[in-house]
């Protein structure tokens, strides 16, 4: 038998795209749990629906593209948007609704562009945004956590997803809702009379923050990301919020603390702003992108017109990314930092 | 000045554009004077981008003159020796589509260097004549030989030779040329490196 | 306590070292054959000093250096030398270099050496010299020549003599055996060094992984000014560049060498082959190469003379060839595979590593790059590698060197850790590669450019120098012509005057008739004229002649009989002309025989490119044969003329060439297939 003859290096290291794609799989459960007790198994119908139309979409762009499908499809990237978008969504969505959503997201957001590794946009976001520009009447519609209301059972989860017109869901404002619509109350006595607040930023969405930011911790800590990016978004949004809290006045946006614990503010900092594809590359870019996109958060939360805000700042910093990139090259072995020779 | 202005608002207007077309222009035409370019500035950019062969394949006679030709909407696609990189590099250079080389002009070779078979040489001096960038030495009756670094491949001097004494000799890879290829993305083999060697015998099985 | 820096990146990939350290150095023995390749380093290749059949003795130089950046080859034991010829090296492409090939004898009979009793006596160039006559070259896999290394500029100063035992690549251990084994030879080779360069400060670096070597040298450097830096394991903490950064926290300028800052580096081997040289008076003939992997049945290190072919060392491990699929020279993160594992062991091999099945499985396909950024955190140069690879990609050479590829060290490290698998290395050093022969394709044109424009220049000098002499002779003749009219009296010499007058018109006619065919065509009929004038009156002379019954008659026949042949030959001419006289007018191509053979061969390949291959075919057939009749009758002439002997001998060659060729056209034209 003839010697292969192959590049050099011959050794490799532990990881691989499949397994850091599985990891981030695992790091949602947490957060799946949380929200699955909190609202019902709405989030769970959502998640296995979404799947398996995003399994079909991904498997006709790559028959399309002529690519070996099963290959690609072992990447799991097409899982991971998903459930990233499938979380995003209200629970309790009506099928076609996912099934939009998830072909926007891995037909247009990601294989027009040449597929995984080619997107300049995070595709979940991507399909996020175009439905709730689309659909913004069922883009809202949150059943009330558990404690406030009704969590529907199974069947009802079921029936909701795919007979949504034989299904007659109970909805609630979000904290978030709350909180922009707030003209007159002190955030104090807002926090008295609504019992949607909770503890610290709403009950049930602290307890899904926390969830998300264990699921994220456990990914730093598999180093599967690094934490410039999250840290410095969730800083930036933590100060403005800080900055602008204004004693909790009326005109008031709320403290860090809601910020920093209600709707997808720990999901988007560990499961959206890590998306390696749509951000910047650098060490120093990932802090300014990540800085950048706390600081859009809060500004879209609380002057813009829509009350949550991950998605919209995600896409408009991944326009942003390749300057960030252009602006940051690390510096060199053995050159100046504007990559001059010494 | 001001109440002129107030006063025929229409006609102040129509004065100050043609003041300031006035002073424009004067600018560009100084500039136009002061910072004249020399010669064709194009045809200079498109003729660094030839492979300089100056072996006419083209039909014009040398690389410089096909230069001026392609400044002046000749056709980008005339020129074997500097192949489709050449095709593609002009094409960038003057925003044109890339097209496929003319094949009227012959085809893309592998670089040749001539070599003089001197013991049949008979000293007659045509190719001397013919070698557009004097890379041949010799002289009447004394055999002639090819300086093999200058030697741009061109084989214009093939045919005025009366003995046939010159052979094209195509360059082979050797350990100083020879690099790793770019990985093929699409191969879903691991990267198995490709030399001319195998290559033939894969033709050959 | 000295403080150690960190350099950015690195990885920490399996060390796998314990296998190969079971074990002493083993001496691998002598071979039957050697190979020795005359370029071994980083250089020119050596010239051979040997010839086929010529008894050599072990350490006598069989090679010489071929410049300054080069060293010479010795042989490697007694014997003879059997060849000098292209053979396989050690080198990925699996090409051939010439290489010095030695049938030994068995008897390992040494040359006589010089020895130094004290190399403090000796002067630095002399040291110098006989450094780089023992032929050492960087031993740590790069084959820098280590003279070249420590031949410093006069008046740069070293600060660090750094001593390199860190061997920071997995598997690899010769070094540290060399350095557990023969820790006073590397002490008194760095003393050597020391001398030599008088370094502030003198350091060997290890990594901590290599407890024994480290007890070794701190003993052996016992009472010396040679202090043994200790620093943690860290992929690739042994290139150069990393090194210095770690022991002295100062970075190489990009470009530049370590020298620029006050740093020198030697490897442990290269300390010890310099030791030989100086003290023992032996040249660089044989290292220490580890031999490991799981195909190897009792991996170890061996002393290995240079030229050794592979499977010879391999054999002397316990080699097993069916479970080995690829044969690394190096180690896993930078060596290469060799092509066959024939080829010989030379300056630069550490280490021989021969993976089982499942030790290094084969490079699973690459998937899609998620620019996850492992590969920047793990850049000991802090590059970008993910952009590297986009613009490498795309050929966007440009970028690429905005991005400092040629920066890139190609230790492997982002390949290492790019969970999709994508070969980022080959990327770079093909991207490299290209730059660098667009770079030399550009040098190259612009000397091509440079020398066709000269060319031009000098043609049209000469043309301008033509026209100016051909003025200068009308106006002489006119002149002359003018004078003769004034003094036009009878005494004037009749002779003198039709001279002047031929000379006139003959000036006249050239300048007029240089590129015009219109002229070309008078003085062609002019000729017919004239010749025919001549004619009449030497016929008329005749006719007189034989009235008269002159004996000048025959000389007269003859006379008439050659102007009638020149006028024949006259008209002839005129007609061919007035025939051809279209089509040459459209190439005015006849002055520069350059532009002749462009428009020729335009005119060729436009007829090739209408036709079909068969025709093609065909058409070159008819162009041989036509091309063989020219030459045969060129031939024929030329015998008839009795021409020189060699010009003849040249002719028949080229018939019987012509005839081969049109034989293999007619060959061809039958069996089109083939083509």
């Amino acid at each position: 038998m003839a010697l292969l003859r192959v590049t050099s290096p011959h050794a490799h290291g532990p990881m691989s795209t499949p397994r850091v794609m599985q990891n981030v799989l695992l790091a949602t459960v947490p957060g799946i749990v949380v929200l699955t007790h909190f609202f019902g198994f709405g989030t769970l119908v959502n998640l296995l629906w979404a799947c398996l139309v995003a399994l079909v979409c991904e498997a006709a762009a790559l028959k399309l593209r002529r690519r070996p499908i099963g290959f690609y499809l072992k990447d799991c990237s097409a899982l991971v948007t998903a459930t990233l978008l499938a979380i995003a969504l209200p629970p309790y969505s009506p099928w076609w609704l996912i099934a939009v959503g998830i072909a926007c997201a891995i037909l247009l957001a990601k294989h027009l562009y040449g597929g995984l590794g080619y997107n300049p946009f995070n595709p979940a976001m991507a399909g996020y945004v175009i439905l709730l520009i689309s659909f913004p009447l069922q883009m809202t519609a949150w059943t009330p956590p558990r404690g406030l209301g009704q969590t529907p059972g199974l069947v009802e989860a079921l029936q909701a997803c795919f007979w949504p017109s034989s299904y007659d869901g109970v909805t609630m404002a979000t904290p978030l809702d709350l909180m922009k619509q707030n003209s007159s109350l002190l955030v104090a006595d807002l926090w008295a009379q609504t019992p949607q607040f909770g503890r610290w930023a709403g009950l049930g969405w602290e307890w899904v923050n926390l969830a998300f930011l264990a699921g994220g911790a456990w990914l730093l800590y598999l180093r599967v990301f690094s934490w410039h990016a999250p840290l410095a978004m969730l800083a930036s949004l933590g100060l403005f919020a800080a900055v602008f809290y204004d004693g909790g006045s009326s005109a008031s946006g709320g403290s860090p603390l809601f910020h920093l614990l209600s709707g997808a503010t720990m999901f988007g900092a560990f499961f959206i702003v890590t998306d390696p594809v749509t951000s910047a590359v650098s060490v120093r870019g990932r802090l300014v992108y990540g800085a950048m996109i706390g600081a859009l958060v809060y500004i879209i939360r609380v002057r813009g017109n829509y009350p949550d805000a991950v998605a919209f700042a995600v896409l408009i910093m991944n326009f942003a990314a390749p300057l960030i990139d252009n602006y940051t090259q690390p510096r060199t072995y053995g050159r100046r930092r504007d990559g001059s020779e010494q | 000045m001001l109440e002129f202005i107030v006063q025929y608002p229409l006609l102040s207007a129509l004065l100050a554009l043609v003041g300031l077309g006035a002073v424009f222009g004067a600018v560009l035409g100084f500039a136009a004077v002061q910072f004249k370019t020399e010669g064709n500035p194009i045809a200079d950019q498109i003729n660094a981008l030839l492979p300089q062969t100056q072996c006419g394949q083209c039909g014009y006679p040398g690389c410089r003159p096909y230069a001026e030709a392609v400044a002046n909407g000749e056709a980008i696609n005339k020129c074997p020796p500097g192949g489709e990189a050449g095709i593609q590099a002009l094409a960038a250079l003057l925003d044109l589509e890339v097209i496929p080389l003319d094949e009227e002009h012959g085809e893309e070779k592998v670089k040749a260097v001539a070599f003089i078979r001197e013991a049949e040489c008979i000293g007659c001096t045509k190719c001397i004549q013919a070698c557009p960038v004097d890379a041949i030495l010799g002289a009447a009756k004394q055999m002639h030989t090819v300086i093999a670094s200058e030697c741009t491949g061109c084989d214009l001097c093939l045919e005025p030779c009366p003995v046939d004494c010159i052979d094209m000799i195509p360059q082979r890879e050797s350990l100083q040329t020879w690099h790793w290829p770019l990985p093929d993305p699409a191969s879903r083999e691991p990267q198995v490196i490709a030399t001319d060697a195998e290559a033939a015998e894969d033709r050959a099985a | 306590m000295r403080k150690i820096f960190d350099f950015h990146g690195g990885i920490h990939p399996q060390e796998n070292k314990h296998q190969s350290l079971q074990t002493p150095i083993r001496d691998a023995g002598i071979p039957p054959e050697l190979v020795l390749p005359l370029g071994q380093h980083i250089g020119a290749p050596a010239s051979p000093i040997v010839e086929v059949g010529q008894r050599v003795l072990k350490g006598q130089m069989i090679a010489e250096p071929l410049g300054f950046v080069s060293v010479p080859v010795h042989a490697p034991t007694s014997g003879t030398v059997s060849a000098i010829e292209d053979r396989q090296i050690a080198h990925p492409s699996g090409l051939q270099a010439p290489c010095i090939v030695i049938a030994s004898d068995g008897r390992d009979e040494w040359a006589p050496l010089t020895t130094a009793a004290d190399y403090r006596q000796l002067a630095r160039e002399e040291l110098l010299a006989r450094i780089r006559n023992a032929g050492i070259a960087g031993m740590g896999g790069a084959g820098f020549p280590s003279a070249v290394k420590l031949s410093t500029r006069p008046g740069s100063q070293v600060n660090t003599l750094i001593i390199n035992g860190t061997e920071c690549e997995p598997y690899i251990t010769a070094d540290d055996v060399l350095m557990r084994e023969q820790p006073g030879r590397i002490v008194a080779g760095a003393r050597i060094l020391q001398h030599l360069l008088a370094p502030g400060e003198t350091l060997i670096g290890i990594e901590d992984n290599k407890p024994e070597a480290i007890a070794a040298l701190r003993a052996a450097a016992q009472g010396t000014e040679i202090e043994v830096v200790v620093f943690p394991t860290k992929y690739p903490s042994g290139g150069e560049k990393q090194l210095i950064e770690i022991l002295t926290g100062k970075q190489v300028p990009s470009g530049g060498l370590p020298l620029d800052i006050g740093v020198i580096c030697q490897n442990v081997g290269s300390v010890v082959a310099i030791h030989d040289a100086i003290v023992e008076g032996r040249p660089l003939i044989s290292r220490v190469t580890t031999v490991t992997g799981e195909a190897i049945a009792e991996p170890g290190n061996f002393t290995v003379l240079l030229g050794t072919p592979m499977q010879y060392l391999l054999a002397r491990a316990g080699y097993r060839a069916e479970q080995n699929r690829r044969l690394i020279m190096g180690g896993p993160m930078m060596g290469f595979t060799v092509p066959d594992a024939n080829v010989p062991i030379v300056k630069t091999t550490n280490c021989l590593l021969a993976p089982g099945h499942g030790e290094l499985p084969a490079p699973s396909p690459a998937q899609a790059c998620i620019r996850c950024g492992m590969c920047a955190q793990a850049c000991p140069v802090s590059l970008l590698p993910q952009q590297l690879f986009w613009f490498a990609q795309g050929k966007e050479f440009e970028k690429l060197e905005s991005h400092q590829l040629f920066d890139c060290i190609e230790c492997g490290a982002c390949s290492w850790v790019c969970p999709s698998n994508i070969p980022l290395v080959q990327y770079y050093r093909a991207s490299k590669a290209e730059v660098l022969q667009l770079r030399r394709d550009h040098e190259r044109s612009d000397q091509s450019r440079m020398r066709f424009e000269a060319r031009q220049a000098r043609l049209e000098r000469e043309e301008a120098e033509k026209t100016a002499k051909r003025a200068a002779r009308k106006q002489a003749a006119q002149q002359r012509a003018q004078a003769a009219a004034a003094g036009g009296s009878g005494d004037e010499d009749p002779i003198q005057a039709a001279i002047d007058r031929a000379k006139a018109k003959k000036a006249a006619q050239q300048a007029g008739g240089a590129q015009h065919d219109a002229s070309e065509q008078e003085k062609l009929e002019k000729a017919v004229v004239t010749t025919r004038q001549r004619l009449e009156t030497a016929s008329s002379k005749l006719a007189q002649a034989q009235a008269e019954g002159s004996d000048l008659v025959t000389a007269l026949q003859t006379g008439v009989d050659k102007t009638r042949a020149k006028l024949a030959a006259a008209e002839k001419a005129l007609q061919e002309f007035q025939q051809a006289g279209p089509a040459l007018t459209a190439g005015d191509a006849a002055g520069d025989p350059a532009a002749a053979a462009i428009a020729r061969a335009m005119a060729a390949r436009q007829a090739d490119a209408a036709m079909a291959p068969a025709d093609k075919a065909r058409n070159q057939l008819q162009g041989l044969e036509q091309r063989l009749e020219k030459t045969r009758d060129r031939l024929a002439s030329s015998q008839a003329n009795g021409d020189e002997q060699k010009i003849i001998e040249a002719l028949a060659m080229t018939v019987t060439r012509l005839e081969e060729k049109v034989s293999a056209a007619r060959e061809q034209l039958k069996n089109p297939g083939d083509a």
